[in-house]
């Protein structure tokens, strides 16, 4: 089946704190979501929890990919099944190249064995191809893992090997953030590039602080997040009144909504803004 | 495609745990006095001065107490141990020469792999004896020596003479005068002056009787201006009593000159492994230890350079790994006893499963040697709770003119890295073991290629089931 990521009432904690407060989205293959919201709003922790990072406690709450239960896989297996997340701070890990990094992770992504790798040469034809598309300097393959990257080649190396495990479902936290235009524009037309080549198998979830990658990816759907849970979905034009009202627009709308259902148990809106109580 | 395995080791047998029926010639009693000393001698047919080094080195050996620092060495027992084994009658000339059982053992630690690519080159002590060394041609004509030291001595009595022990005399330590007693084996190397020899000289030793002691010992003279690598790599099958094996290797780096001499320890886990390691370098000359340690019970090591005249250079990178029921002691001794001279230390250990590594080290810098320079780095890495890291540094600075660093890093495998590479698709396992390869690469990128995979592919088999 196309992949399809089921977010239902997801509740999640960071030592002591509650991140996310309820959070539900669905992103299914041949679609691209953009995730919109203030920072500290819970982005993402929802990122990383899909990812399952040992660092975050679920609470509640459930996630179905391609009708399994998410939060009981281990993070490698997430990634082997297609899950993918170009992380906001990547780590690095000295000592081990990109080339060796990508080559055993695509090999563990395509199904190899224990301890088998695909062969150098296919691999290096396939990395060739990605630097390339991707206006990456080479080198970068020798490189140790995010070790001396500047900000805009970490981005660039996340999309990197998106590019090269071809996931189903792919989550792009902030990736935008520190590139300058030029760069968001090559990044942008790259997963562009990987969506369209997919043809409907692969989905997307963008999560940006602002509007401006969906300048180059346009999204199909639209979500705002506040304090813990999605306030509000739409269109590519939501994005569009966001970039017009800013986060305190939709704040005051999502606070009048929060004062008037105060204990009900129904819908409410207020211009973009509605409340689903769980 | 590439697999896991690549030098092809059937695995199953594992740690090569496997052994040949015991074929001895020769075999001494167990147990040390001068009479063994004497037998051993006379053996050997050896010329008089090297019989009254040995008997004064036993007497040096008894005299000495066992270090009082350091691991716990009180359950070895000297009692216990034969002096020296020997497998055959005579030395193998040629490959075909060597006999089959033994050609057999190698190859099933992926020998051949080396070996056919420098089978010329190859020097393989099996049971405290070289049954097989010879030298490429090309070497021959250069003048360049390469034989097992028994042969060394009988072949050049002068050059062996003017500088056996003087490098590690018998009074250094308890084991350096063990060694000098009943030494056998180890290699002689002679590079002429100007001679650069381009492939590594190889030399492969195991250790395969019971309760065998081992001692080897090695002498390399490198002329002004030469160059010499050369690699040793150990393997042993495992026992279960206690085994030792105590080597002492001399080397004399002369003006202008560079040696680097690579070890890849891994003798089974009950072995002791004391073995002194020293180099003298003399003007403009650059000595280089790389020195992993992966197996025994208990290994105390710290290749040593004396840099004695200005502008010599020393280098010791070396590599620890301790699992469950290993010490390893490692580490290094600079000392720079003449103006301009410059040294680097670099040490990488793993602890897990309860076991201990670490670096024991000594940095020296005596008045008047102005202009020198030392860095000194340890790093260590613990994978368990249970597990320990120790690390002892010595300075004595006896000069102000001086650049002297020491960086120190102890850490864990965080839990950010395991969780990047495994949001990649990659197990835990593969994760921890790609970090740990990462952590050892600034040494094991010094290997030649296939010491290199050997390394990666034996830590890949400690760490086996490390991981839940």
């Amino acid at each position: 089946m196309d992949a399809e990521l089921v977010i239902r009432d997801l509740w999640a904690q960071v030592e002591d704190k509650v991140i996310l407060k309820g959070t539900t989205l669905t992103v299914r293959a041949g679609e691209i979501h953009a995730l919109m919201g203030p920072n500290g709003s819970g982005k993402s922790t929802l990122a990383n929890v899909l990812m399952g990072n040992p660092f975050y406690q679920v609470q509640r709450g459930e996630v179905l990919y391609k009708g399994e239960d998410l939060l009981a896989m281990s993070p490698d297996e997430r990634a082997r099944k297609g899950l993918f997340i170009a992380f906001q701070y990547p780590v690095s890990i000295p000592g081990v190249t990109m080339a060796s990094f990508l080559r055993t992770a695509v090999s563990a992504r395509r199904g190899y064995g224990k301890d088998q790798l695909m062969s150098l040469a296919e691999f290096q034809k396939l990395a060739r191809a990605k630097v390339e598309e991707l206006q990456i300097d080479p080198a970068i393959l020798g490189r140790y893992i995010n070790e001396g990257f500047s900000g805009g080649e970490k981005k660039r190396a996340e999309i990197l090997q998106m590019a090269m495990l071809e996931p189903e479902i792919a989550i792009m936290d902030e990736t935008d953030s520190g590139l300058d235009v030029d760069a968001v524009k090559i990044v942008a037309a790259g997963v562009r590039r990987m969506f369209e080549a997919a043809g409907g198998k692969m989905g997307v979830l963008v999560i940006t602080h602002y509007p401006r990658i969906l300048k180059y990816i346009t999204p199909t759907q639209v979500h705002v997040m506040f304090d813990g849970r999605i306030v509000t979905s739409g269109d590519a034009e939501l994005a569009d009144e966001l970039d017009r009202i800013g986060y305190d627009g939709i704040r005051a709308q999502y606070e009048q909504v929060a004062a008037e259902v105060a204990g009900e148990g129904e819908v409410r809106s207020a211009g973009k803004v509605f409340w689903v109580r769980h | 495609m590439a697999v896991a395995n690549p030098l092809g080791i059937d695995l199953d047998q594992y740690k090569w745990g496997f052994r040949d029926p015991e074929q001895y010639v020769f075999k001494a009693r167990k147990g040390l006095d001068r009479q063994v000393v004497e037998e051993i001698s006379y053996l050997k047919g050896e010329p008089e001065w090297m019989r009254a080094f040995r008997l004064h080195s036993l007497e040096v050996f008894l005299r000495k107490p066992l270090p009082t620092w350091g691991p716990d060495l009180s359950a070895l027992n000297f009692d216990d141990i034969y002096y020296y084994v020997k497998p055959t009658e005579r030395q193998g000339r040629s490959w075909d020469e060597v006999p089959e059982y033994i050609k057999r053992t190698f190859d099933r630690l992926g020998i051949p792999e080396a070996e056919r690519k420098y089978l010329a080159g190859v020097g393989a002590q099996y049971e405290s004896e070289v049954v097989y060394h010879s030298l490429r041609e090309e070497w021959e004509k250069q003048g360049v020596i390469f034989l097992d030291m028994d042969s060394g001595l009988r072949e050049h009595p002068d050059i062996v003479r003017e500088y056996f022990g003087t490098v590690v005399p018998p009074e250094d330590n308890k084991f350096a005068a063990l060694n000098s007693a009943v030494w056998s084996g180890g290699s002689f190397v002679y590079v002429p002056e100007g001679v650069h020899v381009t492939i590594p000289l190889q030399a492969y030793f195991r250790i395969n009787a019971q309760n065998m002691g081992q001692f080897e010992r090695t002498l390399i003279i490198a002329e002004p201006g030469s160059y010499v690598h050369y690699v040793e790599g150990c393997t042993a099958p495992v026992y279960t009593t206690d085994s030792l094996h105590s080597a002492v290797v001399e080397i004399i780096v002369k003006e202008g000159a560079r040696v680097r001499y690579t070890t890849i320890q891994n003798w089974s886990k009950n072995v002791y492994n004391l073995v002194t390691k020293r180099a003298v370098a003399y003007r403009d000359a650059t000595m280089e230890w790389v020195d992993g340690n992966l197996g025994s019970k208990i290994t105390m090591k710290y290749p040593s350079v004396y840099m004695l005249e200005p502008g010599a250079k020393a280098e010791i990178l070396s590599v620890a790994f301790a699992g469950e029921g290993q010490h390893q002691d490692p580490g290094g001794k600079v000392v720079h006893a003449a103006p301009y001279t410059q040294s680097s230390v670099v040490s990488k250990s793993i602890s897990k499963s309860g076991g201990r590594a670490g670096y024991r080290g000594l940095v020296k810098v005596y008045a008047g040697a102005k202009g020198s320079k030392c860095a000194v780095r340890c790093d260590a890495l613990i994978l368990d709770e249970r597990s320990r890291s120790d690390t002892y540094p010595t300075m004595e600075i006896d000069e102000t003119d001086v650049e002297v660093t020491h960086e120190a890093t102890v850490s864990k495998v965080s839990d950010e890295q395991l969780f990047y590479l495994m949001s990649r698709g990659i197990d835990q396992n593969e994760a921890m073991n790609m970090i740990v390869r990462g952590f050892i690469e600034p040494i094991s990128r010094e290997l030649p290629m296939e010491y290199s995979v050997e390394l990666n592919r034996l830590i890949a088999l400690e760490m086996e089931g490390s991981v839940g």
